[in-house]
């Protein structure tokens, strides 16, 4: 359904307004808490908390001025990520964080999966489901076990003391999602050299622009390479599909894009975060089989992707509100990953917790791709850090960790670590 | 209890497929949910509940027996 988006909403008086339902009010609204508490790296902002609890979905006052809405509650970020009256079009949508774009987002670059809605949002995940499926990625946990144990070995080489950013939780996802796609050994470098730019804290604007359009150049031409010598891997087997090299290009891309950052800060935030919790690390080091469920345990409690967004295609009631169309509504994963309706005493890092219905890959259609992929890869990565390093540690104070405060995907920026020399 | 699945609405994501195994599979070609048995022994009924509950895309009904068809239960 096509629809245009409201005008930013005339500023609001703090009124009380009576729901359809009668009951809830309308409290004024609020805007996106975004300041994490100084000293508590893995929590959300502690203000998410407190809109939480006093009404799980309430009017949000978006930068650009829209008044739309902010759900912090388990049940009702589930809800309405998977309610197809919610569309996911960028287009129709507000960027919730100072300093973003105003208005409307540009619509989603060509084979862009979280800007579309069905039908072609449908039209492209058939076509890439198949190639992310849990029996494919895990017969991939052997080459990821290689992986893990060669940059082990290489950051045992080069350390104490040693970024496990670089040496460890970048460059594993990196390679694995290269080569599910495709990239030839010749090109990973050039490949890595672009992707390090568009996650350095260093970089310039202009140089990870620089960087997005060297890659998206680097990904033609592979797409043009596989169409004329089809190789074993997910690219050359698209190539046998109806879609074009333009198509191919920008999911190729976006495929490229979506295995990296994300993968790379859970690793690395998680590795933090058990070093932080030595009782933690220590079970997982000790018990080989709680790997599975502390993974889960991770992505619900440091939730990397804070926050989603939907615009209402009509006018919707939920909650015992109503939510006009057009109104963009931001879903903070994070808040309802820490619900303590949905998971008992949320602020606590327990990895024999059942993790069970986190949201940290989002729901409904958009879930993500590559999930089974990332759970692969960190099923493998976490246990085997913690046993080739026993007395793996922080070597800088906690506090001196550079976190990615102002990136859509959080983590750290670098964790310096050391260990004692056998 | 007896188990269905809709596939013009799942999209792939395997959450069945790791929560149930011996229940659910995926079609190697399109990652669109299988199922392996449409009545599974009580013994994986817990897990059957649990796999539907947590369908990003409600593809998958529960009908206990007995009873009409539910929809599915968020996880516990």
């Amino acid at each position: 359904m096509q629809h245009e988006p409201s005008a930013p909403a005339p500023a609001p008086t703090p009124t009380t307004e009576q729901t359809a339902h009668g009951t809830a009010v309308h409290p004024e609204p609020v805007t996106l808490p975004v300041t994490r508490t100084p000293g508590c790296p893995f929590d959300p902002p502690a203000e998410l908390a407190e809109l939480r609890e006093q009404q799980p979905l309430r009017p949000m006052r978006y930068p650009d001025g829209h008044v739309g809405w902010l759900a912090t509650g388990h049940s009702v970020v589930r809800a309405i990520a998977a309610d197809p009256r919610f569309s996911s079009r960028y287009e129709l949508l507000r960027y919730p964080l100072p300093g973003g774009p105003s208005g409307s987002l540009p619509p989603a670059p060509l084979g862009d999966l979280t800007g579309i809605d069905a039908p072609e949002h449908t039209r492209y995940r058939r076509l890439l489901a198949g190639k992310f499926t849990v029996r494919r990625m895990r017969q991939l946990a052997t080459r990821v076990e290689q992986i893990t144990a060669d940059h082990l070995d290489a950051m045992e080489r080069q350390g104490p003391v040693a970024d496990l950013v670089q040496a460890f939780a970048h460059p594993v996802p990196a390679l694995m999602i290269c080569e599910l796609l495709g990239v030839s050994p010749s090109d990973r470098a050039r490949f890595q050299e672009h992707t390090a730019m568009l996650s350095s804290p260093d970089a310039a604007p202009e140089e990870q622009m620089a960087a997005m359009t060297a890659l998206a150049e680097c990904v033609r031409e592979l797409v043009v390479a596989k169409r004329a010598h089809p190789t074993d891997d997910l690219l050359s087997d698209l190539t046998t599909s109806d879609l074009t090299d333009d198509e191919l290009a920008g999911i190729g891309g976006f495929l490229l894009a979506a295995g990296l950052d994300t993968t790379a800060n859970m690793l690395a935030l998680g590795a933090f975060a058990l070093l932080s919790h030595p009782a933690q690390a220590a079970a997982l080091r000790g018990d080989p089989g709680l790997a599975d469920q502390a993974v889960e345990e991770l992505l619900r409690y440091l939730t990397i992707t804070h926050t989603g967004l939907r615009a209402a295609l009509e006018d919707v009631e939920l909650d015992g509100q109503l939510i006009k169309a057009g109104d963009t509504v931001a879903v903070s994963v994070q808040a309802a990953n820490r619900d303590p309706l949905k998971f008992p005493d949320p602020d606590t890092l327990d990895l024999r917790r059942k993790a069970t219905g986190h949201l940290a890959f989002g729901h409904g259609a958009h879930q993500c791709l590559g999930q089974q992929l990332a759970r692969v890869e960190m099923r493998v990565a976490f246990p085997a850090l913690f046993r080739r390093f026993p007395t793996l540690r922080l070597a800088v104070p906690p506090e001196d960790v550079p976190l990615r405060d102002a990136m859509n995907i959080y983590g750290v920026h670098r964790l310096p670590v050391t260990w004692d020399k056998e | 209890m007896q188990l269905s699945i809709d596939r013009d609405r799942c999209i792939g994501a395997g959450m069945c497929a790791l929560t149930a195994p011996e229940v659910f599979d995926q079609d190697d070609e399109d990652g669109l949910v299988l199922l392996r048995t449409a009545a599974p022994p009580p013994g994986l009924h817990a897990t059957a509940r649990l796999a539907a509950g947590l369908c990003p895309a409600a593809a998958l009904t529960v009908i206990e027996q007995g009873g009409a068809g539910s929809s599915p239960p968020d996880t516990p």
